[in-house]
């Protein structure tokens, strides 16, 4: 599973990749981007060598936190539009409430931890960096 | 004397014109923060860098007070906003 992709996300392949007989609990997590304020897209920028090295260490921390459980993500890059997913996690367990447990924790820390960086498009053709303030 | 090479990535690299940049440090205790001054002298545009950027080193996320050493990359970080 590429962890970092330019194409649209399968959710199917995401599923297909934590799927196993003993695992009878799967939560999926699909993050997409929305209409706010005009935006018509948004293009995600990544520092790729450290998101590589940090999703590793996550799902790392997730084997070692639920043993029995399987996750993989995927994040999207460059610009996607309104609608489309630009995250996915799929997480797999014997039970759900390890499955809704592991998944929560990835998006979680994604969002503290994953170097990617959004700018937003609106429809008047001007651009904003999401969180930053002097732009 | 360390040579580190540091990376600016989304609103930083715009306000810097470039996407890295080497410096040389000096003394055998310096700090992330010590090349993020070195950076505000010699990169035009740096000096609108934050005081306290978030910063990595050898791609994990350190505070500014961490020692750097000859080779390593230094990253400087504009605020997340992955998912």
């Amino acid at each position: 599973m590429e962890h970092l992709t330019r194409s649209a996300i399968s959710v199917d392949a995401l599923l297909a990749a934590v799927h196993g007989p003993e695992r009878g609990g799967t939560c999926a997590f699909l993050g997409t981007v929305r209409t706010d304020d005009d935006v018509t897209g948004i293009e995600y920028s990544v520092y790729d060598d450290m998101a590589l090295a940090e999703i590793n260490r996550m799902l790392a921390e997730v084997e070692e936190r639920w043993p029995d459980t399987r996750v993989t993500l995927q994040h999207r890059l460059g610009l996607i539009p309104v609608g489309e997913a630009s995250i996915a996690i799929a997480a797999a367990a014997p039970h759900r409430d390890a499955a809704f447990a592991a998944c929560r924790y990835v998006i979680e820390e994604i969002k503290k931890r994953l170097p990617i960086w959004k700018k937003e498009l609106r429809g008047d053709g001007s651009e904003k960096w999401v969180g930053v303030h002097d732009h | 004397m360390a040579q580190v090479t540091v990376r600016f990535f989304a609103r930083y690299a715009e306000l810097t014109g470039c996407d890295s940049t080497d410096v040389l440090v000096t003394g055998n205790s310096a700090t992330v923060g010590d090349v993020l001054e070195r950076v505000r002298e010699t990169v035009p545009g740096a000096r609108d860098l934050p005081a306290r950027p978030l910063a990595a080193l050898n791609l994990r996320q350190v505070k500014l007070d961490a020692r750097v050493s000859d080779g390593d990359e230094v990253a400087l970080l504009p605020p997340l906003s992955g998912g």
